[in-house]
């Protein structure tokens, strides 16, 4: 479809292979694969680095002879798993596109209760499908992780040239905290605002700390993270253990770390009972 | 020749989300016409129970990838009402400026992105690229320029940050809002021009007699709050919705369905039109009337026109609040917020339709009940029946299948339906 776009592309006097790329959504907003078609100024250099056969939200027709897979949304039913397992026969590269795909995302958060509870709070006895919300790689192997809700669009594209440039990608290893310190913002924590910075990975370039909102982790840990002493700062700041975990289970990213901070959250129980 | 034909669209392209196509016809009698959705839901409204207050614009924003502005302002206003709180009047004319820029972007996403390769018989945007560059250019400025407003407003242009309840986080730089003015007016021109582009497609020539339900106006062209409207003549209050939507589940889908006084019922820029027409901007109503577009008219397709002219009204609209804004010194951005027991309800003039938020709290604001109504479950019904008196018609007059089926899309897509969304 996008082959009238093919004007070869050099680096460093090299033609530079277009890959041929496919998006697919699982459960999700496909807020993420909207991102692309967001960023309305450099949209067409992007898409003259790679071939888009398939993009169900924006064309008709299309191939599955991709090489890139970009899968964007959670596992959450068994046609969802079967779908996947042949994207990933199909695909060279697939990469997790988004918070969703890459932890479970907001969808995990109905894990807190059974399945028989969410269906019937949404559907009461109506027959519907629907099983725990997992991330990709519970299913298949994943080789490469694209983070955010939603993902930034500069960070998506400075992967996708690397990964069309064969080159290495690497994330940063240090927290939110420290690109908002870069970005000369007053500390959310001194203006009263709970906040995730100080464990969360960076490369958002503290989108929402720069807009005065604390962040949430959408982008999971930190290479280099202390949860506990976090946990203990914001405590002496006045912020709850409530609203502490709120935000740490928010997207999924730090499921593996918050069940030890989680026993004093009992109020969400008590409501459920009500 | 009379006609037999079975057409079986999987997936349907350019919309959001997972839904099917399915039409049988045997020897010019339509059998069946399916409107499926498939999409796996997500149980928002499951997965907000117990939950504190603040969580919720936050995590109900992320019901949509392309009017997540709009969820995350119903779920203020519904937090809001819950709690008896009232925005100053600066955080009424920012959410609405915010609003507008997501209509607009939307709008303009779906006419030029989604809808327009059908009347011009390609697949997708891409070839347009080359084929009509000023026109793809002209699209992209547009949209660029709703973005860039909702950066601005709103912090973010998909997931905003600094819509909260109780106001913003922060306030735009005046300075900025001075320039988006002049690329504001430039933009007039560019919905004139796009105007003279739909203008030289040929909209199917199909009508169905639908009922339109949308906020109702007073003195403006509503989009946050106030009384729902049907042109069947149901007026209810904000808190009433209940009785607009009466949702009711059904076999093909996995997104609930609606009725009020027929059989379904049509939300979206068109049933805004047909309700609210003469509250338009004089710009955007000279656009609807150069199209034959006056209240009410039953043809779906004409939803598109519809946007066009939405974009034209919210354009005009956000030049005026533009100037007010930058009129007046600012005020706090936030107010304090005191949870309460109670219910609330926002309803919100999306770029689908009406969209509803309903939250039940506890005395300490954790919520106990949740409810979200969203525009594209409230038009599903309305999809169905369209299609299959569609398909009826066609058929019945011997169109070939490859046109019918194109139709059928077409059909769908004017609703500019947001499937994930409409399952949540």
């Amino acid at each position: 479809m996008s082959d009238t776009l093919a004007k070869p592309k050099t680096y460093l006097g090299v033609p530079v292979h277009r890959p041929k790329v496919a998006f697919f959504e699982l459960s999700s907003c496909e807020g993420c694969q909207l991102q692309l078609l967001n960023n309305e100024a450099t949209l067409l250099d992007f898409l003259s680095l790679m071939e888009v056969v398939r993009f169900r939200e924006g064309m008709t027709g299309g191939t599955d002879d991709y090489e890139i897979a970009f899968v964007e949304g959670s596992v959450t039913r068994q046609d969802e798993v079967e779908r996947l397992k042949k994207i990933r026969e199909t695909a060279k590269v697939l990469v997790a596109f988004g918070s969703c795909a890459c932890f479970g995302g907001v969808n995990q958060l109905k894990n807190r209760f059974s399945m028989d509870q969410v269906r019937k709070e949404v559907y009461g006895d109506h027959p519907i499908d629907t099983d725990v919300a997992r991330p990709l790689e519970s299913v298949v192997p994943v080789d490469l992780r694209i983070y955010g809700c939603p993902v930034k669009k500069e960070e998506v594209e400075k992967i996708v040239t690397r990964l069309a440039l064969g080159s290495e990608v690497f994330y940063p290893r240090y927290p939110v905290c420290m690109e908002c310190k870069a970005n000369g913002n007053i500390c959310l924590f001194e203006l009263g605002e709970p906040c995730l910075g100080p464990i969360t990975r960076a490369g958002c370039d503290s989108w929402c700390p720069s807009n005065r909102a604390g962040c949430w982790g959408c982008r999971g840990p930190a290479d280099d993270m202390n949860i506990t002493q976090m946990v203990s700062i914001m405590e002496k700041y006045g912020f709850s253990r409530e609203t502490i975990v709120d935000r740490l289970e928010c997207f999924g990213g730090f499921s593996a770390h918050i069940e030890t901070f989680r026993d004093a959250v009992d109020i969400r129980e008590k409501v459920q009972k009500t | 020749m009379k006609v037999t034909c079975n057409i079986d669209v999987h997936h349907l392209t350019r919309v959001e989300g997972h839904g099917n196509i399915k039409i049988s016809i045997k020897e010019g009698r339509l059998e069946q016409a399916t409107w499926e959705v498939v999409e796996t839901p997500r149980f928002f409204e499951a997965l907000l129970v117990g939950k504190k207050w603040d969580n919720a614009p936050w995590i109900c924003g992320r019901i949509c990838g392309i009017c997540s502005i709009g969820h995350t302002l119903a779920s203020i206003r519904a937090i809001e009402n819950a709690f008896g709180m009232v925005p100053s009047e600066q955080t009424r004319k920012l959410r609405i400026l915010l609003k507008h820029m997501e209509t607009l972007q939307s709008h303009v996403l779906h006419l030029y992105f989604l809808s327009a390769p059908d009347f011009l018989d390609v697949g997708s945007v891409f070839p347009l690229i080359n084929s009509h560059p000023d026109v793809v250019k002209m699209a992209a400025r547009l949209k660029l320029l709703a973005n860039d407003i909702c950066d601005c407003v709103g912090g973010r242009r998909l997931h905003p940050t600094r819509t909260v309840v109780g106001g913003f986080t922060m306030l735009p730089e005046k300075a900025e809002l001075e320039k988006f003015r002049s690329r504001l007016l430039d933009a007039i021109k560019d919905l004139l021009a796009t105007a003279e582009i739909f203008k030289t497609f040929s909209l199917p020539d199909f009508v169905r007699e639908t009922e339109f339900v949308s906020l109702k106006g007073d003195n403006d062209y509503p989009f946050i709050g106030g009384d729902l409207v049907s042109t069947d003549g149901v007026v209810r209050k904000e808190d009433e919705y209940l009785q607009m939507t009466n949702e009711y589940l059904v076999a093909q889908s996995t997104s609930k369905w609606s009725k009020l006084s027929r059989g379904s019922f049509a939300v979206g820029a068109l049933a805004r039109v047909n309700n609210n027409f003469a509250f338009l901007d004089p710009a955007a109503r000279e656009v609807a009337i150069s199209f034959g577009l006056k209240p009410v008219t039953h043809n779906p397709y004409m939803n598109n026109i519809a946007q066009l002219v939405e974009s034209v009204h919210v354009v005009m609209e956000s030049v005026a609040l533009i100037d007010d804004l930058l009129g007046s010194p600012w005020v706090a951005p936030r107010q304090p917020v005191t949870p309460r027991q109670g219910i609330g309800v926002g309803a919100v003039e999306v770029p689908r339709g009406i969209l509803y938020h309903c939250y039940e709290f506890d005395g300490t604001g954790h919520i106990v009940k949740c409810d979200c109504v969203i525009p594209t479950s409230q038009n599903h019904a309305n999809i169905q029946h369209d299609l299959a008196a569609l398909a009826g018609k066609f058929a019945a007059e011997g169109m070939q299948d490859r046109k019918l089926e194109l139709l059928a899309e077409m059909l769908v897509r004017s609703y500019d339906p947001c499937i994930s969304c409409s399952v949540h």
